[in-house]
C-alpha cells in the first residue's frame, strides 16, 4: 500500500528526524507572521494618520473656477471684447503614471504635436493641471470622453475664451489677455487669464471679476466623482469705453497699410473718440496664445505691430509745434498777431544760414499767414528771441514733454529740450542755434500723437483741456453704473483768450488757403496745422529718390467745428511727407464722419444700451 | 488500541471543525472584500464575488475529494501527475491565451484556467515521494536532482512570464531542501531563516540597489516589467493600508479602492483592500485566522504517520506562508510586487482550487492517523 515499505527502517528515522525540526518551522512561521504585524502596525497605527492625509490629498482636489471675464463695449454699446465658451485641454500630471505613454495616446488621438506636448509638460511648475490645448473642437472632445480611461489624468474643461467680434479693429486699445506668468499672479489662482495689453491690462481688476473655487473628489484617473463644496466665481464688471468705433474703423481704414497713427479726442470732455495705430496685430490670436515662434516673429517684426503709436510714438511734431511757439511769443509780448516780419527765405544766426522750406521766401508774413503758409523763418526769429527754455515752459503748459495720464498702458512722454534738459543729458550747454530748430519742430522736440491730438484740442477749446482717457464708465453685474468718468479738466493756458482766439483764425487760414487749403471741408469748418517731421536732416532734394524709410512723417493737427469744436484730430502718417497732403486728408475725412454721425448714435443707444442710467444720458444730451 | 482510535478520532473531529471554520472565514472574507471592489463594475457580467463563490464551492468538493483520497495513492501516481501538468505549462507556452503581456492562460471552453497553479501540488508529491522513499546520501542526490525535477516546471513558468508564480513554485522545493535534503540541522535552520525572511531582507538589499539596475534586472526577469506602475501600486497600496488606520474606513469605504487608486483591488491587493476597510484589527484578525491554519498545519506535521506525510504537510504549510507572506509583504512595502495571489481571499479559480486541493491533501494526511497501520 505504501510505497515506502522497503526501507521503512530509514523511513522511520527519517519521519523523526522531519518532526525534529518542525519547532525550528513553526518558530519561523511566528518570526514571519509577527513582521507582519510589526509592520501593520507602522503603518496603520504608527503612521495612520499620515497615509489617511495621503489618501484624502489623493481624491480630493480644488480646482479653481475662473470668472467670466466682463465684456468691453463702445461709447455706443457697440460689443468690442467678450468671452465665448470654449474647450480646452487639461492634463494633471500627478495623475499621469507614464507621460510618455499619455503623450503617444495624444498623438495618436488627438493629432497633437508630440514636441510641443513634450515641452508644455517639461516646462510646467507646480501642482496645477498643465493646458495642452485651447479651443478643442467638439469631436475632438468627444474622442478624448470616449477615451478616458486610456488617458488618465486628461480632463477638458469649457472655459471662457476672450474674443474681439470686430476682430483686428482697436487692437492697441483693447489689448489682449494672456495665462498670467508667475509674476502677475499675487494671489490669483494658477493658471489665471489676465489683461497684458491696453484696457484689458488697465482695467484688468474691472473685468476681471473673482475667481471661485470647488472641491471635488476625483477618481484615480483624475475624473470627478462627487462635489464636495463650491464657491462660485462672480463675473467681472463691463466696462464702456469713449471710443466711438464707427469712427475708430474708419481712422483705421484711413491709415490703410501705412505705419501711422490717429487720435481724435473729444476736445471738451477728453473722450478719446478713435486711437488707431498702424500695423496692428490680431488680439484674438494673441489672447488665444501663440507659439513662442510667432510670439518672437511679432517681438522682433521691424515695423513694431505692437506699439501703440498714438501714446508710444515719439516723433518731431514738425510745423504742427509752430503752434506753441506762437502761443509762447504771443503770451509773452515777443509780438502781436499783426506784426509783419520779413521772410527772405533764410535765417542767419551767426556763420549758419536756417533755410525756409519755401527758397525764396513769404515775404511779409504776420502770424496768420506764418501758421497758414507755414513760414519758418517768421518761428526761427521768435523762437531765437524767446530762447529754448521759454518755449519749453509753453510746451509744457500744452502738456508736452509728459505723459497725458491717458488710462491705458506704457504711454511716452516725448521730448521738451530745455538749456537745463541738455545740461544734465548731454552735458553740454544750450546752443542758439538749436533754438531756432525747436521753434519749427525739429531737433531734440519730441511728441506723440495723443500729445498733439491734445494740443490742438486745447487750442480748439480756447485754451482748455480735459484729461484724454478713454473709460466712459464701468456697468456693474448687478445692473448699474458703478464707476462714471467724469470729465477732469487739467490746467489750462495762460494764453489769453483773444490771443488763442488770434492763433484759431489763423489755423482756420491753414485749411482755407494755406498749406492745407485742398482738404477744406464743405461739411464743416475746421482748423488745422500741417507738419513735416523731418527723419534725418541730409537726404537728396527728390522726394522719389530718398529711401522710404527716410522720407519724413507727415503731421495734421485739426479740429472742428471751427466754433465749439466737438472733435480734435491728430494724424501722424510715417514715412510719407508732407503734411498737407498725406495726412490732412485723412483728418478731413475723418472729422467730415463724426459730423455726419451727429454725435454719438442715439438710436442704437436706446435699442441695445437700455443699460446706461438717465445720469448718463443726460451727460450725453448736455453735450449735444 | 479501539479506544485509543476513539479518542483520537473525537480529538480530531475538533480539529476538523476548527480547520473548516478557519477555511470558510477566510474565503468570506475574500469573498466580502471582491464585492467590495466589484459591486459597482458596470456590465451585464455575471458578478466576480459570486464566481468567487462558485470558485470556493468547487473548491470544497476538490478539498473533500482529496481528503477522502488515500495521500500514497497520489504519491503512486505523482511522477504521472507531474508529467502531465509539465505538458500543460508546454501547451500554454505556445498555445496559451495571452493576457496583460503574458501567456498563463489555457480556455477549456468558457472557463480559463492556468496550469502554472495546478503543477504546484504534483510537484510536492514528486519531491515527498523522492525524499522520503529512499535514504539519499550526499548532495548530489539530496540537492541537485530534486533541482533537477523542479527546473522544468520552473522554468516554463518564469517563461511565461509569471515571476510570482515561479518564485511560488521554488518555494515548495527550497523547503522541502531545508527540513530535509540539507543534514546539518543547524545549516537548514539558517537556510530555512534566510528563506522565510528572504521577503523582508528584500527590501533591503533591494533598496541599496540603484533604480536602474533594478529596473534592469527586473525587465530582464519579466519584459512587461513596468517600472512607473509598479512604484506607483507600491505607494498607492501603502496609503491604502496605512489610511486604514486602526478601524479601517468601514466596508465598501476605502477610498483608495473605490476611486480606484488602487488597482487589481480583487486579487493581488485584495489584502491592501481589506486593510483599509477593516484597518488594523481587520488585518491582525485576518493573520491570526491565518496562523492558526498554518499550525494547525505544521500540527498535521507533527502527529504525521509517515515521513511522506510530514513532508506533504511541511511542504503545504511552506507554500501557503510564502504565498501569504510575499503577498500581504508586497502590499505593506516589505516585498517586492511580484504578483502572487493570496491564498483564499485573491479572486481567481484555478488558485482557488490549487489552495482547497492541498489543504485537502493536508486533511488526507491528517486522515491517515485514523486508519491502523497494515
Amino acid at each position: 500500500m505504501k510505497p515506502g515499505t522497503t526501507s521503512s527502517g530509514l523511513q522511520s528515522t527519517g519521519l523523526a528526524d522531519i518532526q525534529g525540526r518542525l519547532l525550528l518551522v513553526r518558530v519561523v512561521v511566528l518570526i514571519i507572521v509577527g513582521l507582519l504585524v510589526v509592520r501593520l502596525w507602522q503603518l496603520q497605527v504608527r503612521d495612520g494618520v499620515y497615509y489617511r492625509n495621503l489618501s484624502h490629498d489623493n481624491r480630493t482636489r480644488s480646482v479653481a473656477l475662473h470668472p467670466v471675464r466682463g465684456f468691453i463695449y463702445d461709447r455706443n454699446g457697440i460689443l468690442l471684447a467678450n468671452s465665448v465658451p470654449s474647450f480646452n485641454l487639461y492634463v494633471e500630471l500627478g495623475d499621469v503614471p507614464d507621460r510618455e505613454a499619455l503623450i503617444g495616446k495624444l498623438v495618436e488621438l488627438l493629432s497633437l504635436e508630440r514636441n510641443e506636448l513634450a515641452g508644455t509638460m517639461e516646462t510646467h511648475v507646480g501642482r496645477t493641471p498643465v493646458r495642452l490645448k485651447k479651443g478643442v473642437s467638439l469631436k475632438e472632445a468627444a474622442i478624448v470622453e470616449s477615451h478616458r480611461l486610456d488617458l488618465p489624468g486628461v480632463v477638458i474643461r469649457p472655459e471662457f475664451q476672450r474674443n474681439n467680434p470686430e476682430g483686428g479693429y482697436a487692437a492697441h486699445v483693447l489689448g489682449y489677455v494672456g495665462v498670467a506668468s508667475e509674476e502677475q499672479l499675487a494671489g490669483l489662482p494658477a493658471g489665471s487669464v489676465i489683461g497684458q495689453y491696453g484696457v484689458e491690462r488697465i482695467y484688468e481688476k474691472t473685468l476681471r471679476g473673482h475667481a471661485g473655487r470647488k472641491l471635488i473628489e476625483v477618481d484615480a484617473l483624475g475624473h470627478e466623482k462627487r462635489m464636495i463644496s463650491v464657491d462660485k466665481p462672480q463675473v467681472g464688471n463691463d466696462v464702456y469705453l469713449t471710443i466711438d468705433f464707427r469712427l475708430q474703423k474708419l481712422a483705421e481704414d484711413l491709415l490703410g497699410g501705412e505705419a501711422g497713427a490717429i487720435v481724435a479726442l473729444d476736445p471738451q470732455t477728453g473722450d478719446v473718440l478713435a486711437m488707431a495705430s498702424r500695423p496692428s496685430f490680431d488680439p484674438n490670436a494673441l489672447s488665444r496664445g501663440v507659439r513662442a515662434d510667432v510670439w518672437n516673429d511679432i517681438l522682433q517684426d521691424e515695423r513694431h505691430p505692437l506699439t501703440n503709436r498714438a501714446i508710444q510714438g515719439q516723433y518731431p511734431p514738425g510745423s504742427t509745434f509752430k503752434i506753441i511757439t506762437a502761443a509762447a511769443a504771443l503770451d509773452t509780448n515777443e509780438v502781436k498777431p499783426a506784426d509783419t516780419l520779413q521772410c527772405g527765405g533764410q535765417f542767419r544766426l551767426g556763420r549758419r544760414t536756417y533755410r525756409d522750406w519755401k527758397k525764396y521766401g513769404h515775404g511779409d508774413v504776420n502770424l496768420r499767414k506764418a501758421i497758414a503758409q507755414s513760414c519758418d523763418v517768421y518761428f526761427y526769429r521768435l523762437g531765437y528771441r524767446m530762447g529754448v527754455d521759454t518755449i519749453a515752459s509753453y510746451a509744457k503748459q500744452f502738456g508736452l514733454g509728459e505723459r497725458t495720464g491717458i488710462d491705458l498702458p506704457a504711454e511716452r512722454t516725448g521730448l521738451v529740450p530745455s538749456s537745463e534738459w541738455k545740461k544734465r543729458a548731454r552735458g553740454e550747454p544750450w546752443y542758439p542755434g538749436e533754438t531756432t530748430s525747436v521753434a519749427i519742430g525739429q531737433g531734440y522736440v519730441t511728441v506723440t500723437p495723443l500729445q498733439m491730438a491734445k494740443v490742438i484740442g486745447m487750442i480748439g477749446n480756447n485754451g482748455i483741456s480735459f484729461q484724454p482717457h478713454v473709460l466712459r464708465g464701468v456697468w456693474g453685474r448687478k445692473g448699474e453704473w458703478i464707476d462714471e468718468w467724469s470729465p477732469t479738466q487739467t490746467a489750462p493756458l495762460t494764453l489769453p483768450a483773444h490771443q488763442v482766439g488770434a492763433i484759431q483764425a489763423a489755423l482756420a487760414a491753414v485749411v482755407t488757403e494755406g498749406t492745407a487749403r485742398a482738404s477744406q471741408s464743405s461739411v464743416v469748418p475746421l482748423a488745422g496745422k500741417t507738419g513735416t517731421a523731418q527723419v534725418v536732416s541730409l537726404r537728396s532734394e527728390s522726394e522719389e529718390e530718398t529711401p522710404k524709410r527716410f522720407r519724413d512723417h507727415a503731421w495734421f493737427v485739426a479740429y472742428a467745428p471751427f466754433e465749439q469744436p466737438r472733435i480734435a484730430v491728430a494724424v501722424l502718417v510715417e514715412h510719407m511727407g508732407h503734411g498737407g497732403s498725406a495726412a490732412a486728408p485723412l483728418a478731413k475725412e475723418l472729422i467730415e464722419a463724426y459730423v455726419s454721425y451727429g454725435g454719438d448714435d442715439e438710436e442704437r443707444t436706446q435699442v441695445s444700451l437700455t443699460r446706461p442710467s438717465d445720469k448718463a444720458m443726460q451727460r450725453e444730451s448736455r453735450r449735444d | 488500541m479501539i479506544d485509543e482510535l476513539w479518542r483520537r478520532r473525537r480529538e480530531f473531529d475538533r480539529f476538523d471543525w476548527y480547520f473548516c471554520a478557519i477555511i470558510l472565514a477566510l474565503s468570506a472574507i475574500g469573498i466580502l472584500t471582491i464585492y467590495s471592489v466589484t459591486v459597482e463594475r458596470a456590465g451585464t457580467q455575471f458578478p466576480l464575488y459570486l464566481k468567487q463563490a462558485i470558485w470556493i464551492g468547487v473548491g470544497a468538493l476538490v478539498f473533500l475529494t482529496m481528503s477522502r483520497i488515500d495521500y500514497h495513492t497520489l504519491a503512486r501516481w505523482s511522477s504521472l501527475l507531474y508529467g502531465f501538468a509539465l505538458l500543460l505549462l508546454v501547451i500554454v507556452l505556445f498555445g496559451g491565451k495571452a493576457s496583460h503581456g503574458a501567456q498563463r492562460w489555457i480556455a477549456l471552453g468558457p472557463l480559463a484556467f492556468q496550469p502554472a497553479e495546478f503543477v504546484k501540488i504534483p510537484l510536492l508529491l514528486v519531491l515527498a515521494v523522492y525524499y522520503s522513499t529512499q535514504n539519499r546520501r550526499g548532495w548530489w542526490y539530496r540537492v541537485i536532482v530534486p533541482a533537477l525535477i523542479t527546473l522544468p516546471g520552473f522554468s516554463l513558468i518564469l517563461k511565461q512570464p509569471d515571476l510570482g508564480s515561479s518564485l511560488s513554485f521554488l518555494s515548495i522545493y527550497v523547503a522541502l531542501l531545508l527540513v530535509v535534503g540539507v543534514k546539518s540541522k543547524a545549516f537548514g535552520v539558517v537556510l530555512l531563516s534566510a528563506l522565510m525572511l528572504f521577503p523582508f531582507a528584500w527590501s533591503e538589499l533591494w533598496g541599496s540597489l540603484h533604480d536602474y539596475q533594478k529596473e534592469r534586472i527586473l525587465s530582464f526577469v519579466n519584459p512587461d516589467y513596468d517600472p512607473a506602475g509598479r512604484g506607483y501600486q507600491g505607494m498607492q497600496s501603502r496609503i491604502a493600508v496605512g489610511s486604514g488606520q486602526l478601524a479601517g474606513k468601514g466596508f465598501h469605504g476605502g477610498t483608495q479602492t473605490q476611486f480606484k487608486f488602487l488597482p487589481e483591488g480583487h486579487t493581488d491587493f485584495i489584502f491592501a483592500v481589506f486593510a483599509e476597510e477593516w484597518g488594523f484589527l481587520g488585518g491582525v484578525l485576518f493573520i491570526s485566522l491565518f496562523l492558526a491554519l498554518l499550525l494547525m498545519g505544521l500540527d498535521i506535521a507533527a502527529k504525521a504517520k509517515d515521513s511522506l506525510g510530514a513532508l506533504l504537510a511541511i511542504g503545504l504549510v511552506s507554500m501557503l506562508t510564502f504565498n501569504m507572506a510575499v503577498n500581504v509583504g508586497m502590499t505593506i512595502g516589505l516585498a517586492p510586487i511580484v504578483g502572487i495571489p493570496l491564498p483564499l481571499l485573491s479572486y481567481g479559480g484555478s488558485a482557488t482550487i490549487m489552495t482547497m486541493a492541498g489543504l485537502g491533501l493536508l486533511f488526507s494526511v491528517k486522515r491517515a492517523r485514523l486508519t491502523l497501520s497494515p
